[in-house]
C-alpha cells in the first residue's frame, strides 16, 4: 500500500453543516480499501499460465492472418460453400471475414488478458486541479488584453473598425456567389412533364413499361395494373431517369359505375384512369394498387388515394391528390393524351398554386 | 543541455523529438494519467473504435468505388442483373462486392461500423445522460459529443445514399420533396443541390465529397477536441469510498490503458469484422438500379433515421394553400421537429443549471435514481424515440404481428403524446421508490435472508447493518434544495414582484429539486438513533 | 311461340337463359379456342366437368352458389377461369376458413386432379384465364432471370419487396410472401388478379414476360445464394439494425464489461 493511499483514508474534515462534533459520521469516506491480490500477483505458476495464455492468443493471431493471405489467393470470388446456420454463402467472404476476425479479436484479447492479469491493478488516485483560473491569473490576463486593445486602437478608430466589419461582412458574398452554377434556375420546370408535347392534334400514346408498345383500351382489363410511359421516351436517354420521375403513369380500370367523381371518369376513357405514379407526399412511385378496395398506397410513408374517387388522399402524410392525365384514344385505337397533367405532379412546394 | 552520457537506442530517439516537440513534458503529464474502470466508460471507446474502423475502411472503398452517375450496361458475374442499364456508381459497387477481392467482407464492415457507430454514440450519450456527466465543467463537450452524433447519423445517410440502389435512391427521392416543401426557396434549393431537375446527374458525385471529405472532416476535428477535452477534464467516477469530487481514482494509462483500451480496438474490429463474416448488410445488388419508377416495399432508411421517417409517417397530410402558394405542412413540421426534438436533449445541460442554479463543478456522478427529474425527462425523450421508431417500421410491424397498418399508424400518433407523459410519471416514481430502497438499506441493513424466531414466538427476518464503504457510497449524494422566488428589493428599500422568469424558474427548481422530486436520505442522526437504540 | 312467351315469366325461366347464355358461351369458347385444345378428349373433359361440379357443391357452394353465380357470401365464379380455380385452391386459399381482411393460403386438402376438376367446372361457367402449361411459366434462357428481375422490381417489387419478402397492404391487408411460392401460382397470380392483387393480363403483360417473372422469382427465393452471410430477412434496414443493435452493440457491451471488469481476487471476501 502506497504512503497517498493512507491519506486517502482520512475522514473528511468538513462534515454536513449542524453537525454534532462528539460523533464521527457513520456516513463518512472510510477512504480507498486495501489493494488485494489477485492468483496471478502471488502464485507464479498461475501468473505463468497467464503468459502464456496470451502468447497463445497472439500465436493464433498470427495463424489467422496467415489464414487470411492463403484465403485470398486460393479462394475463387464466385464459390458459394453452405455454411450452417448461415445458408449458402460467398466462400471468400465467410473465410475472410473469419480469419480478419480471429486476427483482431486475439491480439485485442491478448491485451486485455495481459492488463487484467499480469499488469499491477492496483487502483490509485490522481489529484484533480480545478479548471478555472484564480483570480491573480484572471486579473492579469484581462489586463493584457486591455492592454493589447489599447494598442491597437481599435475602440478608438472608429474608422478603422467599422470598414473593417463592413469588409469582413462583404468578403463572403463572393462564396455565395460562385454557389450560383450548382444548379438552374427552378423556371416553370416542376410544373411540366413529358406529357406536355401532347395537344389534340398532335397526341401522345401512352406506351406500356412492360413491352415498350401502344395500348388499346381493350388491353386494359377491369382489375389490372398497368405502368405507362410518354411515346418518344427510351430507358437510354441521357434525360430517362429526369423524365421517368415526373412523366411516370399507372392505368387502372375500374368499372365505370363504380368511379365516385364525374370529373375523374371524364378525364378517362371507357373508366380506364391514368393516374400520375409519383406519390404527392414526397416523390416515391405509389403503386401499391388494391384491385377490389380500388386503394392505392405508397410503400414510403402509406399515403392511401382512393383512385375510384380521384385519388383523394384517404390516409396517411399525402396533402393533395395524385394528378391525372386525361386520356383518349387515336384513330388506331390507342390510347393517348392529348395534354401535360393540369396540375404539376410530385411532392408540392412553395410556387405551386394549390 | 546536457542529459545521459550513455542513453540506449530508443531514448536517443526520444530525446530527438523532445528536443523538437516537447514530448517529456506532455508525457510527464499524461503517461501515468488515471482512468477508473467500469463498462459504461468505455461506450466512448467504442464509438471512437468504429470510427477508426469506418475511415479505414471506407479510404479503401473509395479506391474501387466511382461515383458517377453515366449509364452503363451491367457485365458482371451476378446473374439477375445481367445486361441491365444501371449507373457507374451502382455498377461499381456491385463490382466491389463481386468481383474485387475481399470488397464484400470491406463493405460490410464499413456498413456494419456504421450501423455500431451511431448506436453506440446513441448509448454513450444516454449513459452520460443519466449519470449527470454532462454537468460543468462538461457541458462543452456534451455539445461536441451531440454534434458528433448528429454529424454521425447525416453522414451515415450520405453514404449509404451513394451506391446508387433502389433503395438509397428513394432516400434521396425523399431528400428531393423535404427540400421541395421549404417555404419560399426550396424548388431553388433543390435545383441547386441537383444541379437540376431530379435525378439528375450531379448527386452522387455531389454527396460522394460531403460524404468522404466535407463531413469526416469536420467529425475529425470535433473529434480529436473531444479527446483533448475528456484527457483535460479528467474522468468522471462513481461515488464510492476514496474518490472524491478532486481525486479520480483508477489505473494507470502506461500500461494498464494502453493494453486495455488499445486491446479493446482490435476486440471492437474483430467483432465488427466477424459480424460482416456472418451477416449480409444492404445487399445492393438485391435491390437492383435505382430508377425513379420503381420501388421496393420496406423502404426504411438506416435506423438511426428511422425516428425521423416515423416522424414524417405518422405526420397527417396537412397542406395550406397561402395567396396562390403552398406551404406543405405535412412534410415540414416533421422535418422541423426532427432537429428540434434531437436538439432538445442538446441543450438540456443548459436548461437544468439554469433551473438548479448549479455552479459547481461535478465530478462524481449521479445515479441515476438520485436525480428523478432529470432521469424521467430523460427516459420521456427516449420513449418518443421509440415510439417514432416504431412508426417508421410501422408496415413491418403490420406484416409480422399481423396488424392493421392504419391501426399502428394512429397508436403511434396517440403515442407520440401519451407516451411520454406517461414514462415520466412511471420512471420518476421509479426512482423515487429506489431512493426509498437506499434509505431502507442505510438505516436498517441489508436483508439476509436469515429468518429468526424470538423468544416469544414472532418470526423476523435478520438485517445486515451495512459496511462503512457501502454506507458512504449510498449517502454520498447531495440533495439540495430549490431556489426561491425572492423579491428583488431596489435602493430604495422597496420590494419588487419577481419577474415571469424568475417564477418560472423557481417553480422549475421546486419542480426538479422539491418534496415531490426526493425522498429525504437517512441523516446520521437517524441512522444513531436507530443503530443505538438496537443497542440498548 | 306463344308457349314460349307464356313462360316467359316462368321462376325458372331466368336459369335457363343463363344457361343457355353459359351454354352459348361455352360453345363460342370452344369454337375459338385453340384447336389442339378443342381437339382434346371430349368426353374425359365433360366427365371431369361433371365430377368438378360435385366437388364443388360439396366444397365451394355454400358461398359461391350452386352454379358459381356467387352470394353475399362469395363473388361469382363466372369468367374467372381455370387458372383462378387452380390458384385459390392449389395454394388453399379457398375454400376460406373464414372471414376477414384477407384470406390466406394454408394447407391444400384437395389433390392436384381433383382441382382440376374443379377447374373444369368453373372454366364451363364463362371463358376466363387458362391454367398454364409447364412450358408456358418455365424458362430455360438464362436471360430471363435479369430481364424478369427489371420487370418485377417495374410491377412487383413495391407490394412483394425486392426479395418477394411480402409487405403491408392498408387495413391489414397484405402482399404475401413469395418465398416457395410454386411457379405455376405465381403465373396464374398474375394472370388472374387474386384477392387485391391486381391482374396482369397477357394484354399488358405477355406470356413471355411473365415467364421471365417467374425465372427471377424462382431464382431469388430458391437458388441463389446469399453471399454476404444471413439475409436477416431480406427486409431491409430495419432488420438490419435490429441486428447492429441487439448482436453487434449487445456483443461490444458484454466484451467491454470484460474489459473493464475487476479481475477476481486470490482471497474470496
Amino acid at each position: 500500500m502506497s504512503h497517498d493511499m493512507s491519506e486517502e483514508k482520512l475522514p473528511e474534515s468538513h462534515g454536513a453543516a449542524g453537525e454534532v462534533a462528539d460523533h464521527v459520521d457513520p456516513f463518512a469516506d472510510p477512504g480507498l480499501p486495501a489493494h488485494e491480490p489477485r492468483r496471478t500477483d502471488i502464485d507464479e505458476r498461475a501468473a505463468k499460465r497467464a503468459e502464456r495464455q496470451v502468447s497463445l492468443m497472439f500465436v493464433l493471431s498470427m495463424l489467422a492472418t496467415v489464414g487470411f493471405i492463403a484465403s485470398y489467393v486460393a479462394i475463387d470470388p464466385d464459390k458459394i460453400v453452405y455454411i450452417f446456420p448461415l445458408g449458402h454463402v460467398s466462400a471468400l467472404n465467410f473465410a475472410l471475414g473469419l480469419t480478419l476476425g480471429v486476427a483482431l479479436f486475439l491480439i485485442g484479447a491478448g491485451a486485455v488478458h495481459w492488463a487484467r492479469t499480469l499488469m499491477s491493478d492496483v487502483e490509485m488516485p490522481a489529484e484533480r486541479h480545478p479548471i478555472e483560473a484564480d483570480d491573480e491569473v484572471r486579473a492579469d490576463v484581462i489586463q493584457q488584453f486591455k492592454t493589447g486593445a489599447a494598442e491597437s486602437g481599435f475602440g478608438r478608430r472608429k474608422m478603422i473598425r467599422n470598414t473593417l466589419i463592413g469588409s469582413m461582412a462583404l468578403v463572403p458574398l463572393s462564396g455565395v456567389v460562385l454557389l450560383r452554377d450548382l444548379g438552374p434556375l427552378p423556371e416553370k420546370k416542376l410544373k411540366e412533364t413529358g406529357w406536355k408535347e401532347a395537344t389534340p392534334a398532335k397526341p401522345v400514346q401512352l406506351i406500356n413499361m412492360s413491352t415498350n408498345t401502344p395500348m388499346t383500351a381493350a388491353d386494359i382489363a377491369v382489375g389490372s395494373l398497368t405502368f405507362a410511359m410518354p411515346e418518344g421516351l427510351h430507358v437510354h436517354d441521357e434525360d430517362f431517369q429526369q423524365r421517368i420521375a415526373k412523366d411516370a403513369l399507372m392505368l387502372v380500370r375500374i368499372a365505370p359505375d363504380d368511379i365516385k367523381d364525374d370529373k375523374s371518369r371524364e378525364k378517362g376513357f371507357d373508366g380506364i384512369l391514368a393516374y400520375s405514379k409519383i406519390c404527392t407526399h414526397v416523390g416515391c412511385p405509389i403503386s401499391l394498387y388494391e384491385q377490389q378496395t380500388h386503394h392505392a398506397l405508397c410503400p414510403c410513408h402509406q399515403s392511401t388515394f382512393d383512385l375510384s374517387d380521384g385519388a383523394r388522399v384517404i390516409f396517411g402524410p399525402a396533402g393533395h391528390p395524385l394528378p391525372q392525365l386525361k386520356i383518349t384514344t387515336d384513330e388506331k385505337g390507342f390510347l393517348v393524351a392529348t395534354g401535360d397533367f393540369q396540375e404539376p405532379v410530385g411532392p408540392s412546394y412553395w410556387e405551386r398554386a394549390r | 543541455m546536457t542529459r545521459n552520457q550513455n542513453p540506449g537506442r530508443a531514448q536517443r530517439a526520444a530525446d530527438w523529438a523532445d528536443g523538437r516537440l516537447g514530448i517529456y513534458t506532455l508525457a510527464r503529464a499524461n503517461l501515468r494519467k488515471i482512468f477508473p474502470d467500469h463498462w459504461s466508460f468505455m461506450l466512448g471507446e467504442i464509438c471512437l473504435y468504429t470510427f477508426l474502423i469506418i475511415i479505414l475502411t471506407g479510404v479503401w472503398l473509395t479506391l474501387f468505388f466511382k461515383p458517377s452517375m453515366g449509364e452503363v450496361i451491367y457485365d458482371g458475374s451476378y446473374v439477375p442483373l445481367k445486361g441491365v442499364p444501371m449507373s457507374e456508381a451502382y455498377a461499381s459497387t456491385v463490382g466491389i462486392n463481386f468481383e474485387v477481392r475481399g470488397g464484400l467482407l470491406i463493405r460490410q464492415i464499413h456498413h456494419w461500423a456504421a450501423i455500431v457507430f451511431v448506436a453506440a454514440m446513441f448509448v454513450h450519450m444516454m449513459r452520460v445522460f443519466f449519470t449527470g456527466a454532462f454537468r460543468k465543467p462538461r457541458e462543452i463537450n456534451w455539445l461536441f459529443g451531440f454534434l458528433l452524433l448528429f454529424l454521425g447519423m447525416l453522414d451515415g445517410f450520405f453514404g449509404y445514399s451513394l451506391p446508387d440502389d433502389l433503395l438509397s435512391g428513394t432516400g434521396i427521392r425523399f431528400i428531393e420533396g423535404v427540400v421541395l416543401a421549404v417555404p419560399v426557396v426550396g424548388t431553388y434549393i433543390q435545383m441547386f443541390l441537383f444541379g437540376g431537375e431530379f435525378p439528375g446527374h450531379d448527386i452522387i458525385p455531389r454527396f460522394f465529397t460531403i460524404h468522404v471529405l466535407l463531413i469526416p472532416g469536420i467529425m475529425l476535428g470535433l473529434l480529436v477536441a473531444h479527446l483533448i477535452l475528456v484527457f483535460y477534464h479528467k474522468h468522471t467516477q462513481w461515488a464510492g469510498p476514496g474518490k472524491t469530487e478532486k481525486n479520480v481514482v483508477g489505473m494507470p494509462l502506461m500500461p494498464v490503458y494502453m493494453a486495455k483500451a488499445g486491446g479493446f480496438f482490435f476486440l471492437v474490429f474483430g467483432i465488427v469484422a466477424l459480424m460482416s463474416a456472418v451477416a449480409t448488410v444492404n445487399p445492393i445488388w438485391a435491390y437492383g438500379p435505382y430508377r425513379p419508377d420503381q420501388v421496393s416495399t420496406d423502404a426504411q432508411p438506416d435506423w438511426y433515421m428511422g425516428f425521423a421517417e416515423g416522424l414524417i409517417r405518422v405526420m397527417p397530410g396537412w397542406e395550406i394553400g397561402l395567396w396562390g402558394h403552398t406551404l406543405n405542412l405535412g412534410v415540414l413540421i416533421p422535418f422541423t421537429l426532427f432537429p428540434v426534438i434531437l436538439g432538445a436533449i442538446a441543450v438540456y445541460p443548459f436548461v437544468e443549471s439554469w433551473v438548479t442554479n448549479d455552479r459547481r463543478e461535478h465530478h462524481l456522478l449521479d445515479r441515476p435514481r438520485n436525480a428523478p427529474v432529470r432521469t424521467a425527462l430523460g427516459a420521456a425523450w427516449i420513449s418518443v424515440y421509440l415510439v417514432m421508431l416504431a412508426g417508421g417500421g410501422n408496415d413491418l410491424i403490420a406484416t409480422h404481428l399481423h396488424l392493421s397498418l392504419n391501426a399502428i399508424t394512429y397508436f403511434v400518433r396517440i403515442g407520440f403524446f401519451v407516451a411520454p407523459v406517461v414514462t415520466f410519471v412511471v420512471t420518476k416514481r421509479w426512482c423515487l421508490g429506489l431512493q426509498r430502497r437506499d434509505r431502507e438499506k442505510v438505516l436498517h441493513g441489508r436483508e439476509t435472508g436469515i429468518i429468526k424466531r424470538l423468544q416469544h414466538g414472532e418470526f423476523t427476518e435478520v438485517h445486515a447493518g451495512l459496511a462503512p464503504a457501502e454506507l458512504h457510497r449510498l449517502t454520498a449524494h447531495k440533495q439540495p434544495n430549490p431556489l426561491e422566488a425572492a423579491a428583488p428589493i431596489d435602493e430604495n428599500g422597496v420590494a419588487h414582484p419577481a419577474g415571469v422568469l424568475t417564477r418560472a424558474r423557481a417553480r422549475l427548481s421546486r419542480g426538479f429539486y422539491g418534496e415531490h422530486a426526493r425522498i429525504a436520505k437517512a441523516t446520521a442522526e437517524e441512522y444513531r438513533e436507530i443503530t443505538e437504540g438496537h443497542g440498548h | 311461340m306463344k308457349k314460349l312467351s307464356a313462360r316467359r315469366r316462368h321462376p325458372l325461366a331466368a336459369l335457363v337463359v343463363l344457361l343457355l347464355a353459359l351454354a352459348a358461351t361455352g360453345g363460342l369458347y370452344a369454337a375459338f379456342a385453340p384447336a389442339d385444345k378443342a381437339q382434346a378428349d371430349v368426353a374425359a373433359q365433360s366427365l371431369a366437368i361433371d365430377e368438378g361440379k360435385k366437388l364443388f357443391a360439396v366444397g365451394c357452394s355454400s358461398c359461391h352458389g350452386l352454379n358459381g353465380q356467387g352470394s353475399s357470401a362469395g363473388p361469382s365464379l363466372v369468367g374467372v377461369g381455370s387458372a383462378s380455380v387452380d390458384f385459390q385452391v392449389g395454394t388453399g386459399r379457398m375454400p376460406a376458413q373464414q372471414p376477414g381482411a384477407q384470406v390466406p393460403s394454408k394447407q391444400n386438402i384437395y389433390s392436384q386432379a381433383e382441382i382440376d376438376q374443379l377447374a373444369a367446372f368453373v372454366a364451363s361457367l364463362g371463358p376466363g384465364p387458362v391454367t398454364p402449361t409447364k412450358e408456358q411459366y418455365t424458362s430455360t434462357n438464362p436471360d430471363d432471370i435479369s430481364k424478369g428481375g427489371e420487370l418485377f422490381r417495374t410491377n412487383c417489387a413495391q407490394c412483394h419487396n425486392f426479395a418477394g419478402q411480402g409487405g403491408a397492404l392498408t387495413k391489414g391487408k397484405y402482399a404475401p410472401s413469395l418465398e416457395g411460392a410454386d411457379a405455376k401460382h405465381i403465373y396464374e397470380a398474375m394472370q388472374t388478379g387474386p384477392q387485391n392483387m391486381p391482374s396482369f393480363p397477357d394484354t399488358t403483360m405477355p406470356e413471355e414476360q411473365k415467364k421471365q417473372i417467374v425465372a427471377f422469382v424462382r431464382h431469388t427465393n430458391s437458388d441463389e445464394p446469399n453471399p454476404g452471410g444471413l439475409t436477416l430477412g431480406s427486409l431491409g434496414p430495419v432488420t438490419e439494425g435490429l441486428f447492429g443493435w441487439i448482436f453487434g452493440l449487445g456483443t461490444l457491451i458484454a466484451v467491454a464489461i470484460w474489459v473493464a471488469a475487476h479481475t477476481t481476487k486470490a482471497k474470496k471476501s
